[in-house]
């Protein structure tokens, strides 16, 4: 019987793994090793800035594990979304850490390179004809959003890694790319079911997550035949249920019947989950439907200034009961203070044990004997940022409310200096939708021979 | 009535991607599922109340059976990382729902 398993070390590369589970894992005889290594989850700075959300040290101690299993097991590694938003110097990045690794380990091997990054010109011009179309809940892209990015990847689907195994790349880097299509290429490339594959993929991505107990830094591994797949954890001390198993389909998804992604849609009305053994679970009956146009999703950031934040408490009842108005009228004469630079700074506030992590939402906004207090401000200049926080910041400290007290000073603060320069700030741009003439269209594939 | 944290054994939001957050409520066990599944008292127009938006922002609302789990995906108040933000993750927008009592066929009980 046709079979092909697949080894998922880890939920995102440099989230490390137990070597023993490692070890359980290449003792099943994988034919492939793939990890994803992005999200879009830690927010627009990681994609907008080019820099990774995962430290350099975890992610070249977790490929030494990796590079040196897959060329001793001789089989291929496929790393998709570089560097964690996969855009040219994420991939650069990773691509440095991957030699540095193979020249410590006296490793040698052929590896493919595949940039994910949409140029200004060539998605204006897909704007133009008519070729983009937003992913849900977006504002409407404008040319000027383009060109104000930094950064522009879309996520490529299985094809253009199928092109660098055809090629024969022994470990095929990626950027931007379907988390689940680094675990499907080379099962669709070998005729499995793209279905099947894919869904697979779907649960590899995340590792262990699709467990109990559940962890995004231990190993899963896959087993995939002509007409189901099974799913087991590496690691003796977790197992894989219907429970687990399903639930993760769920998991960061919009609708769990229906995944869309590069060229076609996951159609998972047909699947049934099974529990085999006591560790693993039996799924069968996915589909894949592919969609004509293909289309992919193109992802953005764009730079909008600077933030600098300050931190404090406050532990005076008066001063918390008159909270509300006291933030207004801080509000107001920062306002006033800079009114000609009106435009070019924003200024926000988070009140920690009242309303800090819902806002609105919050069905219980009463703060509690003490509050935490986060002053933000955001402007087109650091030294503008810099002058709003600290404007706001001492202003709140001083700031005379009818029945005050403590005349000394408001609030509590933790640290001196008292106020922190985030650097540049972002916010997502393009979240959209572009078909493509071909699934390949703008992937180009690379080779290197790396030799040690 | 019921409270939902006595029939679920997961209740959590996070981002599905940048401009959507998705709450899932996985039940303890099947007969629970069934039994709010049929009155349907988890739906579109409650979670709308509960997170006080229109209830055209709730974009999908599925009960999984595979997973014994309702799934409710709306849109972001904002963009993930926006000016504003409070939760990059989406992580921590799960406690409006941890207050909530659902009907449990058991309302004239007492009376």
């Amino acid at each position: 019987m046709k079979q092909m398993v697949l080894l998922s070390p880890t939920a995102i590369l440099g989230y490390g793994f137990p070597a023993g589970s490692f070890e359980n894992g290449l003792s099943c005889g994988p034919h492939v090793i793939a990890v994803d290594a992005g999200s879009t989850d830690p927010g627009p700075y990681y994609l907008g800035s080019g820099k990774s959300f995962v430290p350099r040290g975890a992610v070249k101690r977790d490929l030494t594990f990796l590079l040196r299993a897959a060329r001793t097991l001789r089989i291929p590694l496929l790393i998709g979304t570089a560097g964690g938003s996969g855009a040219r110097q994420h991939l650069e990045w990773c691509r440095e850490i991957i030699l540095e690794v193979a020249r410590e380990e006296g490793l040698s091997f052929r590896m493919a390179a595949i940039p994910a990054d949409v140029s200004k010109q060539y998605l204006a011009e897909a704007l133009r004809q008519g070729r983009v179309s937003p992913l849900g809940p977006v504002p409407e892209l404008t040319e000027e959003i383009i060109t104000e990015s930094t950064n522009l990847v879309a996520q490529m689907g299985v094809e253009p890694l199928i092109e660098a195994l055809d090629g024969g790349a022994e470990v095929v880097l990626a950027g931007r790319c379907y988390d689940p299509a680094v675990f499907a290429a080379l099962p669709i490339k070998e005729g499995f079911d793209p279905g099947l594959a894919l869904h697979l993929g779907k649960i590899l991505e995340c590792a262990a997550i699709a467990a109990v107990p559940g962890s995004g830094s231990d190993c899963m591994i896959g087993l995939l035949e002509e007409s189901r797949f099974l799913v087991e954890a590496a690691s003796p001390k977790r197992q894989a249920t219907v429970a687990s198993v399903a639930a993760h389909t769920l998991y960061e998804k919009s609708n769990p019947y229906l995944l869309p992604g590069p060229g076609g849609i996951l159609d998972l009305h047909g699947t049934s989950f099974r529990q085999v053994t006591g560790r693993r679970v039996a799924v069968e009956g996915s589909r894949f439907r592919p969609v004509s146009p293909y289309t992919v999703k193109v992802e953005g950031a764009r730079m909008i200034g600077y933030r600098v934040v300050s931190i404090a408490g406050a532990r005076d009842p008066r001063f918390i009961s008159a909270l509300e108005e006291i933030l207004a009228g801080v509000r107001e004469r920062t306002e006033d203070n800079f009114s000609s630079e009106r435009r070019r700074f924003s200024l926000n506030f988070h009140v920690y044990g009242r309303d800090g992590v819902m806002g609105k939402q919050e069905p219980r906004p009463e703060p509690g004997h003490e509050v935490g207090i986060v002053l933000e401000a955001v402007a087109e200049t650091e030294e503008l940022a810099e002058a709003v926080c600290g404007f706001a910041r001492s202003t709140m400290l001083h700031f005379g409310f009818p029945g005050r007290l403590s005349t000394a000073g408001n609030l509590a603060f933790p640290y001196s200096p008292s106020d922190f320069k985030v650097g540049a700030a972002y916010v997502f741009s393009v979240h959209h939708l572009i078909t493509l003439a071909h699934p390949r269209e703008i992937f180009p594939v690379s080779f290197e021979e790396v030799r040690s | 009535m019921k409270p939902l944290v006595e029939l679920a054994q997961v209740i959590r939001t996070k981002n599905a991607g940048p401009y959507e957050l998705t709450l899932d409520i996985i039940f303890k066990d099947r007969d629970g599922y069934e039994r709010v599944k049929r009155s349907n008292s988890l739906n579109a127009a409650l979670i709308a109340r509960l997170y006080g938006v229109p209830e055209q922002d709730i974009l999908e609302v599925v009960y999984f059976d595979p997973a014994c789990a309702f799934k409710a995906t709306m849109k972001r108040p904002l963009p993930c990382g926006d000016l504003g933000e409070r939760d990059i993750y989406g992580a921590q927008q799960h406690a409006p729902l941890l207050d909530l009592w659902l009907p449990w066929g058991d309302e004239d009980e007492g009376s």
